[in-house]
């Protein structure tokens, strides 16, 4: 295994229109599992993403293995093994879920069994228009867009919003299951999934990175929980989420 | 009732002739949110391509009108992707400059035109069954009308049939919706945008040389004359809807002729009514996305 991390970012900066919503942010996800990114609503948690895959305009630095990415157009990013499920899912609601599914398809080899194996139910609708699906469903065609590709990386934003307690169990471990293949930056709301799923944490706050650490010493220490997101007692109560 | 079929059979033809401008119109506007007033410069530049393929080749064939539409098709495109890649491409999810440089080059093309082959229309001769008629149902019906209701119902199957059968098909459709996804799926969309705008361009070529044949004469004012009309389908059937431009097409011109024929030639007028009807009842058009 190597200590070198997948992402690293280093002063990265990025507006929309006139508003500053992303200010000097450094992080490093490593090369294996999941590193969860907190904080509250508003905090720049998606636009740092977005300014990861060159979604938004930006300035840094943001090194994939390595190389320098932040030059690159986003659709090069991603053919560089970055994949993204955006929050809101964001399917094409007039495409079926098998062109949907074909359209992300970047090589020659995708991974339809890995997908059919963790969302046999939106294999079964695979001639259903991805609009007329339920939430939980479309999130499940995000996912799997996404996990078709071999990626060195995946990006994931809020998978759990606003879905039911069993979606966002079916959701976690569809998460769980990838993560052995691919590290994970994902933003996460509910602090029982990112207690479940993360290794590492990133928390922000105005725009900024406040802490990084330990998932789990963070999410164990109720006093700094309350002081960096608000909330406390996330081990007890599953649902716990983030207070916007 | 040989009038109406009369007007009718004038009103498909003419709407044949909107549709080939507005379908690159929606399809440009629908993937790409770039209104494009230099629409019509690439009919007319493709209705000149045409023209000089055919005195060029000499005589009134089936032959020399084939090719001229080809080579008429193949100018537009030619221009398209040139304008494409050359002006509108720097100037993406910038509108007011994309306006201000389509209008401008709207009027320097004209400009262009003109100084090439002279202000005054040149008339144009093509096989002569066009210029004959067949009865239909008591009408005679000029033969150059079933030429343009064929030519722009294989454009649509065409069109169709890319959208729905192909890679970049795919990529259209998926684009229209939600065009920065499209990108973070990993695909290089600007590459559409050129396909769509040869596309485009293309059915605004053959429309130029059909127009030619439909009115006559070509002259360097023949794309802006239409292009006006097939901005208007393009807003009734819905900005970005090639099957709400095609049925509006139809619509707006059989319409155009029975107001000219009944009402005094109120025929304009009253298309311009429609619009502003559609526009108060149904805003994003009659086949358009709801906002």
């Amino acid at each position: 295994m190597s200590d070198t991390p997948v992402l690293r970012v280093s002063g990265l900066s990025a507006r929309i229109g006139a508003q500053q919503v992303v200010e000097s942010v450094s992080l490093e996800v490593p090369s294996r599992g999941v590193t969860a990114l907190l904080g509250r609503n508003g905090v720049g948690k998606t636009s740092t993403i977005k300014a990861v895959l060159g979604l938004i305009e930006r300035t840094g630095v943001v090194e994939l293995d390595g190389e320098r990415i932040d030059s690159l157009p986003t659709h090069k990013i991603v053919q560089r093994g970055v994949g993204y499920v955006p929050e809101d899912r964001e399917v094409f609601a007039s495409l079926t879920v098998e062109e949907n599914l074909r359209l992300a398809e970047r090589g020659p080899n995708p991974r339809r069994d890995l997908v059919a194996s963790l969302f046999p139910d939106i294999i079964a609708r695979s001639q259903q228009a991805a609009g007329t699906l339920s939430g939980g469903q479309q999130q499940m065609v995000a996912l799997a867009r996404a996990l078709l590709n071999e990626n060195r990386l995946l990006l994931v934003d809020e998978p759990t919003k606003g879905l039911s307690p069993k979606l966002v169990e079916e959701v976690t471990d569809a998460l769980e299951r990838a993560a052995e293949v691919v590290p994970i930056l994902l933003v996460e709301q509910n602090l029982a999934v990112a207690r479940r799923l993360a290794a590492d944490v990133v928390v922000m706050a105005g725009g900024q990175v406040v802490h990084t650490g330990n998932a789990r010493e963070l999410l164990d220490d109720e006093e700094r929980l309350i002081r960096l997101l608000g909330v406390g007692h996330s081990t007890t109560s599953p649902d716990r989420e983030v207070p916007t | 009732m040989s009038t109406v079929v009369l007007l009718l059979a004038t009103g498909l033809g003419l709407g044949a002739l909107y549709f080939l401008v507005a379908s690159g119109l929606s399809l440009i506007y629908g993937l790409m949110g770039v209104l494009n007033f230099a629409h019509g410069s690439f009919l007319t530049f493709g209705a000149f391509a045409g023209w000089e393929t055919a005195r060029r080749l000499g005589g009134d064939s089936w032959t020399t009108l084939l090719l001229s539409l080809v080579v008429g098709a193949g100018a537009g495109a030619l221009a398209a992707v040139a304008t494409e890649l050359l002006l509108i491409r720097r100037l993406y999810d910038r509108h007011i400059e994309q306006v201000l440089v389509t209008v401008g080059l709207a009027l320097a093309t004209v400009a262009l035109f003109d100084g090439i082959w002279g202000t005054d229309a040149i008339f144009v001769t093509g096989p002569p069954w066009l210029d004959e008629t067949t009865t239909v149902f008591g009408a005679r019906v000029p033969n150059d009308r079933f030429v343009l209701i064929g030519v722009a119902v294989l454009v649509l199957l065409s069109i169709v049939a890319f959208l729905r059968f192909t890679r970049f098909g795919l990529v259209i459709r998926a684009g229209v919706e939600n065009r920065s996804m499209v990108t973070a799926l990993g695909i290089d969309v600007r590459r559409a945008f050129t396909v769509v705008f040869a596309i485009g361009g293309a059915a605004a070529g053959l429309g130029g040389v059909l127009a030619s044949h439909y009115f006559g004469y070509v002259s360097p004012q023949l794309g802006g004359s239409l292009l006006i009309f097939a901005f208007i389908v393009t807003v009734i059937g819905g900005l970005g809807s090639l099957l709400g431009a095609a049925i509006a097409s139809l619509a707006v011109a059989v319409l155009q002729q029975f107001a000219n024929f009944y009402f005094s030639g109120t025929g304009d007028l009253v298309v311009v009514l429609l619009l502003a009807a559609v526009l108060l009842v149904r805003p994003a058009g009659l086949m358009g996305a709801r906002t």
